[in-house]
């Protein structure tokens, strides 16, 4: 077991000592509240460990560093909040369709537009899953802790090397700003390392996008004596243009494959008090923190209360959320919008069960007794009590 | 360009291109392929980044480390790749449209950092791909499908941009001035630090059809017959310049340290080695 | 014969035609850079025609002759 040390640290700055331990070498972006501090973070990082930081012009030069940094060969972030995140849309696109591994950090506010810079909320949930235009896949995680900052951190570089697809870290102004207990290795030269797959094969066969079954092609760094071809353009295993409608269903088809294919490996979800529970909390993020003690004083009442807390936010974590309807007898969504993830969670729950919504909106987290009322009312709802 | 360049650099079984006949953005690939066989370098060190339109086009031809991206921002992709890997030479394409309009901030930007980019911005005046439309270098007075009654935006000189904004080198040369095209192009290849060169070229489809000078040849002979070198321009008076514009090399110098370089000593810094 | 034309790139567009200093070149009824009739000698393998051509369609092969 490698030497740990013990510290008070915010979220943004676990993110950061995340990303340097998962191996980032390239950061590019803007200045944003509330995710300012991981732009900060890495400005005074990167550099340490040879890497590189750069403030960009704007939030789409700020992803455009980073995709192309990730072509160079390098593991690359950036972070931003709403304004930037929906900014940074086409380059998400870009990086599905050339599939150019790379993380973008989400750090929410209230929205739309400037909203309410400072204050927390989860209102770029759809927009995480649906933001560029098209057809795409992307892999959305979300930590509820200063801890989880960091090694969903890791895990976000993972599986954005493993899957060659953008990852967004979305997280919130409660997770981003709060400061917490948390113990990390002394030295990150132990940490495991996630890479990419580059090619084994003499340059003249590589061909830059056939996959095998994984449905992930190997991919070459610019410069390494592979010359490939990247296009934002539908393109087949070649890479290059092509405009036929089975091209764009081939293509779309294992754009799709690789992510759906290997959902069990990446669906993350935690299942908090459920084994005897009648009735569950679907949570995620900063929001889920209230959720713990609001199941601890529903059980103190004598309420079989749980909560199941989505890590993996997109793909949605489909056929654990029809388990859980199966298992219980109502299901009580919170979130910190208008109700957003609730329209998925009803869609996978087919009607097994009552689900209902505790939306909050009001710049604030719950309190666990708030939570805990939304809990009886629902409950007393569907005649649990 | 030279059949024995053809077969070197262009992928195979990917011509002919998909330009118009007569579009100039083959030749002014060419002599880019050309500059950049006479600098030696070795394919697997040449990067060619574009943006999006007909000359992003070019990209897809030529046996590099190649990438198509979104319209106007090749620039910041070619900056982090560059930062990733220093020891490329890395090509930017990009039309007038591309880097003038949608990717301007990110072309001052480049410019303010001076990093070794090579840029070269294919000047036809439209915007081919979409059929006609106005550019930022667009002559005012010309006609353009969203300008049917001639356009009233004055066009910018985009060398003059760049190298306000800090661009370390400026050339400009037109697709019938072939060999002074390539040497500039080599030149700002050579060029340690952010270079841009324009090269000047004709859509006869697209901007000349609507501006009646629609034979690809007369496009080209108006570019030999309005083109001045530098070092005569110089030498002209105001009223002798008007409606030429000048080419060669604009401007150079090599007091500004190129920004990879300059990163490293951010390195050296962080790690508290003494330079 | 000191040209070479790869006539499957031609688009006939003429600029070869029209810089040629000697007037050795044409554009054919069927829309390709061709040699014109009786000026089979006359190339002078200058290579304005390769230099310019936006197809890389046609090449001067010198010493051919």
């Amino acid at each position: 077991m490698a030497d740990t040390k013990v510290m008070l640290m915010q979220g943004n700055t676990a993110v950061v000592e995340g990303a340097i331990a998962a191996g980032v070498r390239f950061y590019g972006g803007y200045p944003i509240t509330p995710s300012t501090e991981i732009a900060e973070g890495m400005a005074k990082r990167l550099p340490m460990v040879g890497g590189k930081f750069m403030q960009t012009e704007d939030e789409i030069a700020g992803l455009g560093t980073v995709i192309g940094a990730s072509l160079g060969g390098l593991k690359a972030m950036t972070a931003t909040s709403g304004p930037g995140f929906s900014l940074k849309q086409e380059m998400i696109g870009l990086a599905c369709n050339a599939e150019v591994p790379c993380v973008i950090v989400d750090v929410q506010r209230v929205g739309p537009s400037t909203g309410q810079p400072t204050s927390p909320s989860q209102g770029d949930v759809m927009q995480t899953k649906w933001g560029t235009h098209g057809d795409h896949w992307v892999i959305v995680v979300s930590p509820s802790s200063v801890p989880e900052c960091f090694t969903l951190t890791q895990r976000a570089v993972a599986l954005a090397e493993t899957y060659r697809v953008p990852v967004i870290m979305l997280m919130d102004e409660i997770v981003g700003h709060m400061r917490e207990r948390i113990e990390i290795p002394v030295s990150y030269d132990d940490v495991p390392q996630v890479n990419r797959a580059r090619p084994t094969c003499p340059p003249e066969e590589y061909l830059a996008y056939r996959a095998g079954e994984s449905g992930v092609p190997e991919m070459a760094d610019f410069g390494s004596g592979y010359r490939w071809h990247v296009s934002g353009l539908v393109h087949d295993d070649t890479g290059f243009p092509k405009s036929s409608g089975k091209a764009t269903m081939e293509a779309e088809n294992r754009l799709r494959g690789k992510i759906m294919n290997h959902r069990d490996e990446i669906i993350q979800v935690e299942r908090h008090m459920l084994d005897d529970a009648e009735f569950a909390i679907i949570a995620f993020g900063g929001a889920a923190r209230t959720a713990y003690d609001a199941v601890e004083m529903a059980r103190a009442r004598g309420l079989k209360v749980g909560l199941l807390r989505p890590i993996t936010i997109w793909p949605f974590a489909t056929h654990e959320v029809r388990e859980l309807a199966r298992s219980v007898k109502g299901i009580l969504v919170h979130e910190l919008n208008c109700g957003q993830y609730v329209i998925s969670v009803k869609a996978a729950v087919g009607g097994a069960c009552p689900v209902d919504l505790y939306a909050k909106y009001d710049n604030e987290s719950a309190t666990p007794e708030e939570m805990l009322a939304e809990i009886e009312k629902a409950m007393k709802g569907d005649g649990l009590i | 360009m030279k059949e024995a360049l053809v077969e070197k650099y262009f992928r195979a079984g990917h011509l002919p291109h998909l330009w118009c006949p007569g579009c100039g953005n083959g030749t002014v690939l060419g002599a880019i392929v050309t500059a950049i066989d006479n600098r030696g370098i070795d394919k697997n060190d040449v990067a060619f980044i574009s943006g999006i339109g007909c000359s992003s086009r070019s990209s897809g031809y030529v046996d590099f480390n190649t990438a198509n991206t979104v319209h106007g921002r090749a620039l910041p992709i070619a900056t982090g790749l560059k930062m990733a890997n220093p020891k490329l030479n890395v090509i930017v394409a990009s039309g007038d449209g591309d880097c003038s309009a949608i990717g301007g901030n990110h072309l001052i930007h480049a410019a303010r950092r001076n990093v070794d980019l090579t840029l070269i911005v294919f000047n036809n005046s439209i915007y081919g791909m979409t059929g006609g439309q106005y550019s930022p270098l667009t002559p005012v007075g010309s006609r353009a499908t969203t300008a049917p009654y001639l356009t009233i935006e004055p066009a910018f000189d985009i060398l003059d941009l760049a190298r306000a904004a800090g661009a370390t080198f400026t050339a400009r040369a037109t697709s019938y001035h072939v060999p002074l095209l390539t040497s500039v192009i080599e030149k700002g290849i050579a060029h340690k630090g952010f270079s841009v060169i324009e090269a000047v070229t004709a859509c006869p489809t697209n901007f000349g059809r609507q501006n009646k000078i629609a034979a690809p040849a007369l496009m080209m002979a108006w570019q030999r017959d309005h083109a001045v070198m530098k070092a005569k321009w110089d030498t002209m008076t105001d009223a002798e310049r008007e409606g030429k514009f000048p080419v060669g090399v604009l401007s150079e110098r090599n007091d500004v340290k190129e920004y990879t370089e300059a990163y490293d000593e951010i390195i050296r810094r962080a790690q508290g080695v003494s330079a | 014969m000191a040209l070479k034309f790869v006539t499957a790139r031609c688009k006939g567009c003429g600029i070869c035609a029209y810089f040629c200093p000697k007037k050795v070149l044409t554009v054919t009824e069927l829309n390709k850079a061709a040699i014109a009739e009786g000026k089979e000698n006359d190339c002078i393998e200058c290579g304005q025609c390769e230099m310019r051509c936006p197809d890389y369609a046609i090449f001067v092969e010198r010493g051919a002759k």
